[in-house]
């Protein structure tokens, strides 16, 4: 005679046991990774590097980029001459997305300008294609960039053009205008950007 | 090579699944794994308590090198960040303290396993012809799991790890003639440093790994070529059903023994949880107390001792007195101690396996192997001290703690166990009771 | 289970559990009786006073260098109410660690050496004992820093909560007998009082050896949370398991 015999067996009893028990089971494995993939996200070492960054205004010049650094990314702040805010509204027809509705930007820079103050132009320096980081071509129709360059942002990865506010040109690999990291002023002088500020 | 491809094998369950299953089974042995090893791996009817160490203890590897990946993603191999980069685990890391203490607590918890997991193989005799090779195999685990252990203490680079360290690589300068170059080679420094962190770092987290995992591969495939012996030390094999060909007092793994085996996961997790959540420094025995200490080479904590998994062999290290002006001997003895195991199937005279049916001398120095072993182990803990002195040096075992004789002769006694079994077995069988031509359940 | 394998399970226990008690005695016997803390994490008021305390007295010379002022949060304080209350300093920010101003040069000129690192003290030493050491300083004319401790004999640093407490003098007030030799009983008396009476005092150190557990592991207390929802679905597993189990078990003959 063998060790298993098998004539009280419920096949129907049997299958809830193994189908409670494996839920059980599913759910235990499901709170044992939580833990480990939570681990992934940043730290808080990584948040606090990772906290808003405050830059004075005053010292920047017209027509002049700073770079900031916020959260491992160029950002930039140009203070704009009145020639490139005119310019902006004479592009229209050669943008992708001139109102800026399929981009990434706070409410109150989504206007026109693409900032909270016309002159004032932050902006996450990083091309929506691929991730370089654009080089600022202020100049007006330079050889390279022809003749009807109204001034912007150039990638040198895969050519795509942004103008003075952003906004990528038509026909562009870049999909999208360049992301706008929200950010506002604390006084007339300083700038924060802070992702993570709730909008008012 | 032949272009047809195998024949298909009946769906296992209906529905698309079953219908995948039969695809792969094509093209890879599915199903001739999982019967092999699970479904028609015949196991004894009559396992006890003392078998749930064996899945326990694969259970416990898993968790370790699943803790000990996410542990690597934050800790630095350098002198210099290695303490504040284990802080930083268990302070800014979400979760981190968990992982850590997962990991600090299942090295404890591994050791306990495993020494409950060899006991049992001593009580039942399951070293014994034809397991010799799975025994050994056993044996190389236990090895290579002192020396993981070993080398990931050096890590979190407190003060017990730097000092734990450096008496353990100064044993080996007890070597004769080549051992200061020796240690020096261990260390890549002349003193314990950043090199040998970065070192002790690489062979614990991938060569030991490695090496544990395809030990632990060849013992399951040991195991399953000889089947699995029995508190009965009966051979089932012997006795098979004539109508199915399979042994008449054993059942298949799966279902029977994994359900089993699972209500034994689940009280193990409860004692490990209680511990990881409750208690993760276990009163200093897990985490010790000047481990939270960055490693000062210039300082040395009071009292060092190892963790407590090594502390019986410490003790017996501690126990050998120098002589002809060399600390080696006591080194000797310690790495005796170990090896010694390995030969354990050809010291054994007895007729019968299992503790059961044996003679009353194999129950007497099996008995008296476990408390030495005990003992041992709480000595290595403390200081030599910890019994006063002997009133009276006594003539032959010299010595003045009254501790350091008792390890001697607890050593003594160690080594009997194994030095004395060709001896004792065979005079037991006399008085061994008759085996059972079945199992008794 | 047959008698022999279960006789030889309890002696197994039954040793165990001999050589744990055992190892508990060796592990708690020291030479000085400590007095108990009696820290409760869950006590916020405390351990918002405590860290107060720290700041105040410690951080001046004391780095607690993994210790965020951010993890100050954990002990029911807002940011606000940390930058206003407990950094003194206006450079510091809100994410770094609370280090000293006390630099390693200066410490060695000064000092004789950098005083150690608090993150971790209660780990290393125990909550009793820090309890016990900070209220255990005696006048020593001895001693260079003018000041003894019973708890740590000969420590390099002098009592700095002396203004609190007062200072206290070790007297002979007996003798014993042991080990057949006569040795003198002391004990240490208050000389001059300070600010404080004994108990405010004593409450004082309560609430830094409590700040100074959590800092610790600031974990502790989430820690035991989660511990008891763990437990309980285990309790839970434990049951399914079992039942699973013997409903399998009953084609086993």
């Amino acid at each position: 005679m063998s060790a298993i015999v098998l004539n009280e067996v419920d096949p129907k009893k049997r299958r809830t046991l193994v189908i409670g028990g494996c839920a059980l089971g599913a759910v235990a494995g499901a709170a044992v990774a939580v833990p480990f993939i939570g681990s992934m996200f940043p730290s808080e070492r990584a948040k606090a590097a990772g906290a808003p960054v405050e830059y004075a205004i005053d010292k920047i010049e017209p027509g002049q980029l700073v770079t900031v650094e916020y959260r491992g990314a160029p950002h930039w702040i140009i203070r704009r001459t009145p020639e490139m805010i005119a310019q902006l509204a004479k592009n229209d027809a050669l943008l992708a997305d001139p109102a800026s509705d399929g981009s990434k930007q706070p409410a109150v820079a989504k206007n026109p300008n693409r900032s909270i103050k016309p002159e004032i132009f932050v902006v996450k320096g990083v091309c929506t294609h691929l991730g370089c980081s654009p080089t600022y071509r202020k100049e007006l129709a330079p050889a390279d960039l022809g003749a009807d360059w109204p001034g912007g942002f150039f990638c040198p990865c895969h050519q795509s053009k942004f103008d003075m506010a952003g906004r990528v040109f038509k026909g562009m690999p870049a999909p999208k205008n360049l992301d706008i990291t929200a950010y506002r002023f604390e006084g007339d002088n300083t700038v924060v950007i802070d992702a993570d500020a709730k909008e008012a | 090579m032949s272009n047809t491809i195998k024949q298909p094998i009946e769906p296992p369950i209906a529905g698309p699944a079953g219908k995948l299953i039969v695809w792969v089974d094509q093209r890879f042995p599915l199903m001739s794994l999982w019967n092999e090893h699970l479904a028609q791996y015949y196991a004894p009817k009559n396992f006890n308590f003392w078998y749930y160490f064996g899945s326990l203890a694969m259970l416990v590897l898993v968790m370790q090198i699943v803790t000990g990946i996410f542990l690597t993603m934050n800790y630095k191999p350098d002198a210099k960040y290695a303490f504040a980069s284990v802080e930083y685990i268990m302070r800014d890391v979400s979760f981190g303290w968990l992982i850590r203490y997962m990991h600090s607590t299942g090295a404890s918890m591994f050791f306990l396993v495993v020494y409950l997991h060899m006991m049992r193989g001593l009580m039942y005799g399951s070293y014994r012809k034809p397991r010799e090779l799975l025994w050994i195999f056993g044996c190389m685990i236990y090895l290579a799991l002192m020396a993981e252990a070993f080398f990931g203490y050096l890590l979190p680079w407190g003060q017990m790890s730097y000092w734990g360290a450096q008496v353990i690589i100064n044993l080996f300068a007890a070597v004769p003639i080549i051992g200061e170059d020796l240690a020096i080679w261990i260390r890549g420094d002349f003193n314990i440093g950043d090199a040998t962190l970065n070192r002790f770092f690489a062979f614990h987290v991938i060569a030991l790994p490695l090496v544990l995992l395809g030990l632990v591969a060849a013992h399951i495939m040991a195991l399953h070529e000889v089947g699995s012996n029995n508190p009965d030390g009966v051979e089932i094999k012997k006795d098979l059903d004539p109508k199915t060909g399979t042994p008449r007092d054993g059942i298949p793994f799966h279902p029977y023994y994994t359900v089993k085996d699972i209500v034994g996961v689940v009280v193990f997790l409860a004692i490990f949880s209680a511990i990881v959540f409750f208690a993760p420094e276990m009163g200093g025995y897990f985490l010790e107390k000047p481990n939270f200490e960055q490693a000062d080479p210039l300082q040395t904590p009071a009292h060092i001792a190892p963790v407590w998994y090594f502390t019986p062999f410490y003790a017996m290290l501690r126990a050998v007195p120098s002589f002809l002006g060399s600390q080696f001997w006591g080194v000797a003895v310690m790495g005796a101690a170990t090896l010694i195991l390995f030969v354990l199937p050809w010291l054994d005279r007895g007729k019968v396996r299992s503790i059961r049916y044996r003679g009353p001398l194999y129950k007497r120095f099996l008995a008296s192997f476990v408390v030495s072993f005990l003992i041992l182990g709480y000595l290595g803990v403390v200081p030599t001290t910890v019994w006063g002195q002997v009133p009276h040096a006594i003539p032959v075992i010299g010595g003045i703690d009254t501790a350091t004789i008792v390890s001697r002769i607890l050593t003594a006694v160690y080594f009997a166990f194994f030095l004395l079994m060709p001896w004792y077995t065979k005079k037991d069988i006399p008085n061994e009771k008759p085996e059972p031509t079945r199992v008794t359940y | 289970m047959k008698t022999t394998d279960r006789s030889f399970l309890t002696a197994f226990c039954v040793s165990l559990g001999l050589l744990a008690s055992g190892s508990v005695l060796a592990a708690g016997g020291g030479d000085v009786h400590l007095d108990s803390a009696n820290i409760n994490l869950h006590d916020q008021g405390s351990l918002q006073r405590g860290a107060k305390a720290f700041i105040t007295n410690c951080l001046n010379c004391h780095s607690a260098q993994f210790m965020r002022w951010g993890h100050l949060t954990k002990i029911g304080l807002t940011e606000d109410q940390i930058k206003a209350n407990l950094m003194f300093n206006p450079d510091t920010k809100f994410s770094d660690y609370m280090t000293t101003a006390l630099n390693a040069k200066d410490a060695q000129a000064w000092l004789g050496k950098m005083p150690p690192d608090l993150t971790l003290v209660a780990r290393v030493r125990g909550s009793d004992w820090i309890y016990t050491y900070l209220r255990a300083y005696y006048v020593d004319p001895a001693s260079p820093s003018g000041w003894n401790n019973e708890v740590f004999p000969n420590v390099g640093m002098p009592h700095v909560l002396h203004d609190l407490q007062g200072s206290m003098t070790k007297a002979v007030v007996g003798e014993k007998e042991s080990h057949g030799k006569k040795e003198p009983v002391t004990k240490l008396v208050m000389e001059r009082k300070g600010s404080m009476t004994t108990q405010e005092y004593d409450m004082y150190v309560r609430d830094l050896v409590n700040y100074m557990t959590f800092m610790g592991e600031p974990v502790r207390i989430k820690r035991t949370q989660i511990g008891v929802v763990v437990m309980l679905f285990l309790a839970l597993a434990f049951f399914a398991a079992l039942i699973v189990k013997r409903e399998y078990w009953k084609d086993v003959k």
